[in-house]
């Protein structure tokens, strides 16, 4: 019983502990004004740029931003409302499978139940 | 023109069921029966429901929720073994655009006289692609709601 809501929720986990950490937070900030490069996101902050590299791919893995490598350079951008749509449309469709399946089941109970009646009927008699 | 943008995931959802597998595969294979629990409920109007349940056959629903606009799905049946496996790809439109394509497996595993139903969705989502500027405004929303919702978990 308590899987599905775990597995529901993993994924917005993942997005609150990306997001949990103030050097991400500031990465986020800075990508709200536009696409920037791995190095570009370094500047800023006084940090080695695989430190760098490691909060950029927690953002990733999370799905908060999208990396793409052109040539040497590693582009990142921001991907809240895809991220926002996806989750909304996944736990949706989860949903109404968990419903459809109650229905499937409040069926089969009902075939048992019609099955179960006549006999009792004759029974009786 | 890009219009559309995609996203993936896939669920698992499991359910045990007190009737045997083959009465459970009857609800899949059976076009009145699988309509009742599949298409009809919760407010939806169905305006049509048609189930070819064999290897290569289709199943077809349109539907709208309340006065909202019409959606549609389209099954594809690609494997069939009674009362074990059910795997189908269906393609579901919002508004005459694609919504998603999925792979679904159903797998029914018997135990004792009751069933083990595990269904499994591997989706593919599509998005409108909106404006850049559109874009950044959702941003900063919803950083400012996460944000908002990690003090009240840091506080609590």
């Amino acid at each position: 019983m308590l899987k599905p809501m775990l597995e529901r929720s993993s994924a917005l986990d993942k997005v609150f502990a990306a997001l949990g950490d103030p050097a991400r937070r500031a990465i986020i900030d800075q990508l709200s004004r536009g696409p920037a490069s791995v190095s570009e996101l370094a500047m800023p902050f006084s940090m080695t740029l695989a430190a760098v590299v490691q909060h950029v791919q927690v953002l990733e893995r999370s799905g908060v931003i999208s990396t793409a490598k052109v040539g040497r350079v590693r582009t990142c951008r921001l991907r809240p409302q895809g991220l926002a749509a996806a989750e909304r449309w996944i736990a949706q469709r989860r949903t109404s499978w968990e419903r459809r399946f109650d229905r499937l089941g409040a069926l089969l109970d009902a075939e048992d139940e019609a099955a179960a009646s006549p006999r009792r009927r004759r029974s009786k008699r | 023109m890009k219009d559309l943008e995609a996203s993936h995931d896939q669920f698992t959802i499991e359910r045990r069921y007190r009737q045997s597998p083959e009465r459970v595969f009857a609800a899949w294979a059976d076009p009145a029966k699988k309509r009742r629990w599949f298409a009809e409920g919760e407010g939806f109007i169905l305006d049509s429901y048609d189930l070819d349940f064999r290897v290569g056959g289709i199943e077809r629903s349109r539907f709208r929720f309340g006065d909202g606009p019409p959606m549609t799905t389209d099954t594809f049946f690609h494997a069939i073994e009674p009362n074990w496996l059910i795997v189908c790809s269906y393609a579901m439109t919002l508004d005459r655009v694609l919504f998603s394509v999925s792979l679904a497996t159903v797998q029914l595993k018997q135990e004792r006289r009751a069933t083990l139903l595990r269904y499994t969705e591997q989706a593919a989502f599509f998005g409108r692609v909106d404006g850049i500027e559109s874009r950044r405004r959702g941003c900063a929303e919803l950083l400012e709601k996460l944000g908002a919702e990690i003090e009240r978990e840091e506080r609590s």
